[in-house]
């Protein structure tokens, strides 16, 4: 995986909350192979009128946010759905990092294990910032992993998140290379509990 | 004083973990992996890799998602819904995975499969690339949803790394009413905490209205924990959870049986163990619920109304209420027994055991659907039941639609869809904008009142129309 430590890019403002990942992708896309690419059809339900027009009252529409890398969201973004294609659908538009006042649980880790930085931040903030974007689309910010800060003309704020990510996404870190490293202990693990939980084992098929 | 009691979350996580980084993440052991036809991202993963299945036994395949619910026998018609299945046949089948497939006379619902087939446990950590997962917590499980890149680190090491999440600790206490069901003291729960509560959290229900919760009923419970954000819901198993264990294929059995049970008995929270956030409930206020916008938390009882968002002091959430109101096609402040529905649907891992079913039926028993609707059992064991307690031929002559067992109508991705514009009254889980298909409109509810639903053509309390009847 490639290293998160700074990103500078313009930002699309979109201050929706609760938008779940059945709005970030919806189901039907699921079937398609990461191969034919995700990004067309990101926000399909919410981007589009019902007659599969581009929304004007929606920001990521507007050409001026086309490249950029940065979604600055409302509350509980990504919750519901595991579906890791969500993930797949921002990261292949372009986006590498989403500040948001909350994350879903899952969406959160599917995030970082694909390099997508899930930024939480205060409300009020990420609004600050969301109106400079909207004033000024060109404006570039800042992200700065190492300090935990999104930065953009004068205004700085701070954002927290899970020290694991926070190394994973510096470090660039593999997990399943990671989970290598500790083949012993597994091992070790696995013959121990065997004998402490003997009923853990599934019994022979019927 | 430090306290060695522990809760039931600390006792899981403690015998699952394999080492503890100092940064805080755990490498867990992974008891039972459930995949499904989703899962093919995770086995793409791994090939790439040039990695296999490390504990293929412990590994168990379902086909759920894109099954067809009608016309099975003939073969699946979508070329792109054939493949997802073959699909599943194929990675289940080169890596030795036991799979119940599209003609498995025990397919269904992985979250209603893994319980009825004895794969889960007390005392088990399970996992399955669905939010679903939480389901399996019923039985005293350590259960969540994960992503396809977790997906395939399970598939090739069986392990998984997570931090522990803090305790929530939900207690319902009280006698329920006649009419209510787990799915109203979930929606009252979600209400309550809102749709983002438990982020961040495991969450223990318990309380004498949960312990007097069938095993149906607390699967119903845990399933929703996600819909209050929290990844994994568990209840502490007891008599209820043991006697239905016995005798499942997979459970152990006879003297292994009773030694499992003994050890099971001991997965409670101890007496003064201490929770990060606690919340109460009591179970006599809580009255039928129902849905009315795009969110599970906007959760109200059947007697009241749509909000008004002129009456909202805060404009966030007036935003939000306008769109929403806007998306499900109500005027602000409509009374909810006014809403006119178009189709019912009953079914999904939420409420589609025998019980509901059960409950549905006691509803519809001797009525007529004003509504066109859709039934399908959670598992095809579930159908052979029902057929077999007649229930069948109670929704039939309702003028429902008797199906096979999938995801269905819940998520629409097999071809069962809402169409759009349309309002459908459903026993599922998620009332997103979209959710069981473009434009769809859902209300979230029980399957008893789903049935009123049906009988009545608009939401409506289901208990003057169980007067005289056995519930």
């Amino acid at each position: 995986m490639d290293k998160f430590v700074r990103l500078i890019a313009t930002a699309c403002p979109l201050s929706l909350p609760n938008l779940n990942t059945d709005q970030i992708l919806p189901a039907r896309y699921l079937k398609w192979p990461r191969s034919r690419g995700l990004g067309t059809v990101l926000f399909d339900d919410v981007r589009l009128d019902a007659k599969g027009q581009p929304r004007d009252d929606f920001a990521f529409n507007h050409d001026v946010y086309r490249t950029a890398k940065v979604l600055l969201a409302g509350r509980n973004f990504g919750g519901g759905s595991s579906r890791e294609a969500a993930v797949y659908a921002l990261y292949d538009h372009g986006f590498r990092c989403v500040v948001a006042p909350s994350f879903g649980d899952i969406f959160s880790q599917n995030a970082v294990k694909n390099g997508l930085l899930t930024a939480i931040a205060a409300e009020a903030d990420i609004e600050k910032l969301a109106d400079l974007v909207r004033r000024t689309p060109s404006q570039p910010v800042t992200v700065d992993l190492e300090k935990q800060t999104v930065s953009g003309g004068d205004i700085s704020l701070a954002f927290t998140i899970d020290p694991i990510s926070r190394n994973q996404l510096l470090n660039g870190w593999d997990d399943v290379d990671l989970t290598e490293s500790y083949r012993e202990r597994i091992a070790a693990f696995k013959a121990e509990d065997k004998t402490i939980r003997p009923w853990a084992t599934p019994t022979a098929k019927q | 004083m430090m306290s060695n009691s522990q809760t039931l979350i600390d006792k899981l996580w403690a015998a699952h973990e394999i080492v503890r980084r100092d940064d805080g993440a755990s490498l867990l052991w992974v008891d039972r992996h459930y995949v499904h036809e989703g899962s093919f991202h995770a086995f793409s993963q791994m090939k790439t890799r040039g990695r296999s299945v490390a504990e293929p036994q412990l590994t168990f395949g379902v086909a759920d998602h894109y099954v067809p619910t009608r016309g099975r026998d003939g073969g699946i018609a979508n070329p792109e819904i054939a493949a997802m299945v073959r699909n599943l046949e194929a990675n289940t089948g080169d890596n030795r995975i036991t799979l119940f497939g599209l003609r498995d006379p025990r397919q269904g619902i992985v979250h209603v499969v893994g319980p009825e087939q004895g794969l889960t446990l007390p005392g088990l950590l399970i996992v399955c690339g669905d939010s679903h997962t939480s389901t399996h917590g019923a039985f005293g499980a350590y259960a969540f949803g994960i992503g396809a890149s977790e997906v395939a680190h399970v598939l090739m090491t069986q392990t998984l790394w997570q931090r522990k999440p803090k305790r929530m600790r939900i207690t319902v206490d009280g006698t329920l009413g006649t009419g209510i069901a787990a799915k109203d003291i979930a929606l009252a729960i979600i209400a309550h905490i809102r749709a983002d509560g438990a982020q961040g959290h495991a969450i223990e229900f318990a309380g004498s209205t949960i312990r007097s919760l069938s095993m149906e009923g607390r699967l119903t419970l845990c399933n929703l924990s996600i819909e209050a954000g929290g990844r994994c819901g568990m209840v502490a198993p007891d008599a209820t959870t043991f006697a239905y264990l016995k005798g499942r294929p997979f459970a152990p059995k006879a003297s292994d049986f009773d030694r499992a049970v003994e050890a099971w008995s001991a997965l409670t929270t101890d007496a003064g163990a201490s929770f990060d956030r606690e919340v109460s409930l009591n179970a006599n206020e809580i009255t039928p619920i129902v849905t009315w916008g795009t969110t599970p938390d906007d959760a109200l009882p059947v007697d009241g109304r749509v909000p008004d968002p002129a009456r909202e002091g805060d404009a966030t959430r007036a935003k939000y209420l306008r769109e929403a109101l806007d998306y499900m096609g109500l005027a602000p402040g409509t009374k909810l027994t006014d809403i006119v529905v178009d189709r019912v649907f009953i079914g999904s891992c939420t409420n589609s055991r025998i019980e509901d079913l059960r409950a549905a039926a006691a509803v519809l028993s001797g009525r007529v659907s004003k509504v066109p609707g859709l039934v399908s059992p959670g598992s095809s064991s579930v159908k052979r039941q029902a057929e077999q307690e007649g229930l069948d031929k109670i929704f039939r002559d309702a003028g429902l639609e008797w199906a096979d067992s999938g995801c269905s109508m819940c998520v629409g991705i097999n071809g069962d869809l809402v169409a759009s514009g349309e309002r459908c009254a459903s026993t599922t889980n998620r009332n997103f904008r979209g959710r069981q298909g473009p434009g769809a409109r859902t209300h979230l509810m029980s399957p008893a009142m789903v049935a009123a639903a049906a009988v009545t053509g608009h939401l409506a309390d289901v208990r003057p129309l169980l007067a005289g009847r056995k519930a």
